[in-house]
């Protein structure tokens, strides 16, 4: 019994000393932020140490590889976050489950920055729950000594042309690659009607034999490779296939004439926080013009803030990579929250493309 | 009861590790979203037969290749001095000291168009297309299992009583027989456990397709592995999925012991 009592004694002493390592005095506060990984400047200005400097509010800071994952860990109440950054149609998602705190905007007057063609877009129309962070969209990237530069003109179709059969990437996944062959056939690529995802089921089908794979990431090394000559990819992650360490001068970058997809990427609170005032407080100083800078050079993606493009390096802001034309924007469209019947739509013409056989296996070597 | 209780660490863990996922698979297996008993998980599977059939063929095919290559390298291994024995052995194992994912990566650079192999092959002015394609995959199996099928059939070769062939031989036999009424009979159960180890995990595998073959045909084992991932993923089908795929395997296997015993049989009548 004296041992037990020991025991506790012990117990509280630690209890105590440990409540006080976490909060040494009242008025500090702990923000936890869940970001994509590489998606902030850590480096030449440490955007999360100035903030800690400079309002005494602690940061803790965790990064995530997919909107799936960081969905599937806020919504199973395993971690406690207070700002997020998903993409736009995650954040729909996001919104239509009551996950997300309205913003009061009066904290966040930078959002004056924020250039109006990112506002209002179809995951939050009226503008009450994200802040831009970055944007870009899909486009294909080719290499200039293989492919000829009149045919760039075919758009999507290029990646149907015969020409290059076996020499084309595309997406390993199903919504980017049904919204290339939704866009070739010039449907929306939020469609619900079944027929036009069956029409792009044969699209893709049609266009399987001349596919050499299916891939992510790995399309980096493929294309400055020369493995293949045309990948279709995001805009930001072009700066590394073409100026990287190991990029290849040859590739070059269009985004097609039918329309592509424009992604966004933006800064919300979740509902359960305890901090909203604080996590205003540094999605603002994230839309600083210094800081929005920083992170702009560091990430490479396209800054929606209007101030800090003008700082940016010219080379960058005229490249039409980073920075498309009004004309290219305008036949942009945004991904929107499916219904449950089209994502298992979608999903199960997906596995059946994958599947297909276009050539039979009996004999699986090269004839 | 002391046997009972130095077994118990072992059925405990298969308890926790085997027989309940396996409980949890049969349900999901067998029920909706919402926990109603149902066959219908069981019947979408039917849209996938073609792929079960590929994979079984791919995976049947890099066995018979892992047979046909571990068979006389295991005989030769089994018949050297004993110190040249283990050397080799360390050798067959050597490649398994490094991650599977990592040497698959290795394979794919080996393989591209670009990559080494053909870099070699271009010097005398040839080139091989295989990256991205089934052969690739194949290939990518076979070096990743054959280290299985190596193992099981030196460890019963390396016990044959030499005598055995020995006294063939006094009787008159030639090579030939030796190996086929002798050395085939008795290597018979390393025969049947390398093929098990081979088979099994190549049908199943999901990561090779995925390196090697440009994602581009899925094998079951993709199939399973999106149905629990990403958007849309439903586990009852990928349940009912993985399901089907042990009783497929089931079915080959013991399909094959059949096989095994007949020939034990066969060789009884012969001697």
């Amino acid at each position: 019994m004296k041992k037990l009592a020991c025991l506790l004694a012990v117990c509280v002493v630690c209890g105590a000393f440990g409540g006080c390592d976490v909060q040494p005095t009242k008025e500090t506060v702990t923000l936890n932020v869940y970001n994509w990984g590489e998606y902030i400047d850590d480096e030449i200005l440490d955007v999360n140490a100035l903030f800690e400097q400079e309002t005494g509010i602690k940061i803790n800071y965790k990064t995530f590889e997919s909107n799936e994952s960081m969905y599937t860990l806020l919504e199973s109440g395993a971690a406690e976050y207070d700002v997020v950054i998903p993409s736009d149609y995650m954040i729909g998602k996001m919104i239509q489950e009551g996950m997300l705190a309205k913003l009061n905007f009066d904290n966040i007057p930078n959002y004056k920055y924020i250039d109006e063609v990112h506002k209002g877009l179809e995951y939050d129309p009226n503008n009450e729950y994200s802040v831009p962070y970055t944007w870009g969209t899909v486009g294909i990237f080719y290499n200039k000594k293989y492919v000829d530069e009149a045919d760039l003109a075919q758009g999507w179709d290029i990646l149907w042309n015969e020409k290059y059969a076996g020499k084309i990437f595309m997406f390993d996944n199903a919504r980017d690659s049904f919204m290339i062959a939704l866009k070739k056939l010039g449907y929306s690529m939020n469609t619900t009607n079944p027929a036009e995802w069956k029409a792009a089921y044969d699209a893709l089908a049609e266009q399987k034999p001349l596919v050499q794979g299916y891939f992510m990431d790995q399309v980096f090394q493929k294309m400055t490779n020369e493995e293949g000559w045309l990948a279709p990819y995001y805009s930001g992650d072009g700066a590394n296939m073409i100026t990287g360490d190991d990029g290849n001068e040859d590739i070059g970058y269009f985004v097609p004439h039918q329309g592509t997809n424009l992604f966004v990427d933006a800064m919300c609170v979740l509902a359960t926080t305890k901090h909203q005032k604080e996590a205003e407080q540094y999605i603002n100083f994230m839309c600083r013009t210094d800081v929005a800078v920083a992170n702009a050079e560091y990430i490479c993606y396209s800054t929606p803030h209007t101030e800090a493009l003008e700082l940016l390096d010219p080379e960058v802001v005229n490249d039409p990579m980073f920075y498309p034309d009004e004309e290219v924007l305008d036949k942009t469209e945004v991904f929107i929250t499916l219904d449950d019947k089209t994502l298992k739509l979608q999903k199960d013409l997906w596995i059946k493309l994958k599947c297909l056989r276009t050539r039979p296996s009996w004999w699986p070597f090269p004839s | 009861m002391k046997k009972r209780l130095s077994a118990a660490p072992f059925a405990v863990w298969m308890g926790i590790f085997t027989v309940v996922p396996m409980a949890i698979v049969l349900w999901f297996a067998f029920t909706d979203e919402n926990g109603a008993f149902t066959l219908r998980n069981i019947a979408e599977i039917w849209q996938y037969s073609g792929t079960y059939v590929d994979s079984i063929w791919m995976g049947a095919l890099a066995t018979v290749i892992c047979l046909v290559l571990a068979y006389p390298l295991a005989l030769s291994i089994a018949r050297k001095a004993e110190h040249v024995q283990r050397t080799m052995v360390m050798i067959v194992m050597l490649p398994m000291w490094m991650n599977f994912l990592l040497r698959t990566y290795a394979w794919m650079s080996l393989l591209e168009e670009n990559g080494l192999i053909n870099h070699l092959l271009g010097q005398i002015g040839l080139h091989w297309s295989i990256i991205n394609t089934d052969a690739a995959v194949v290939l990518g199996m076979v070096y990743n299992f054959l280290p299985f099928m190596i193992l099981p059939l030196y460890s019963v070769m390396a016990k044959m009583d030499n005598r055995v062939i020995e006294a063939a031989q006094d009787l008159g036999s030639n090579n030939w027989q030796i190996l086929r009424r002798v050395i085939l009979p008795l290597s018979a159960p390393g025969i049947v456990s390398g093929v098990t180890m081979v088979f099994v995990p190549a049908v199943s595998t999901f990561v090779i397709s995925k390196l090697l073959g440009g994602s581009k045909y899925m094998m079951i084992g993709d199939v399973i592995e999106s149905m629990f991932m990403g958007d849309g993923c439903n586990y009852n089908v990928g349940a009912a999925l993985s399901l089907v795929l042990m009783v497929l395997m089931l079915i080959c296997m013991s399909l094959m012991r059949r096989v095994d015993n007949g020939e034990d049989e066969l060789g009884g009548m012969m001697a």
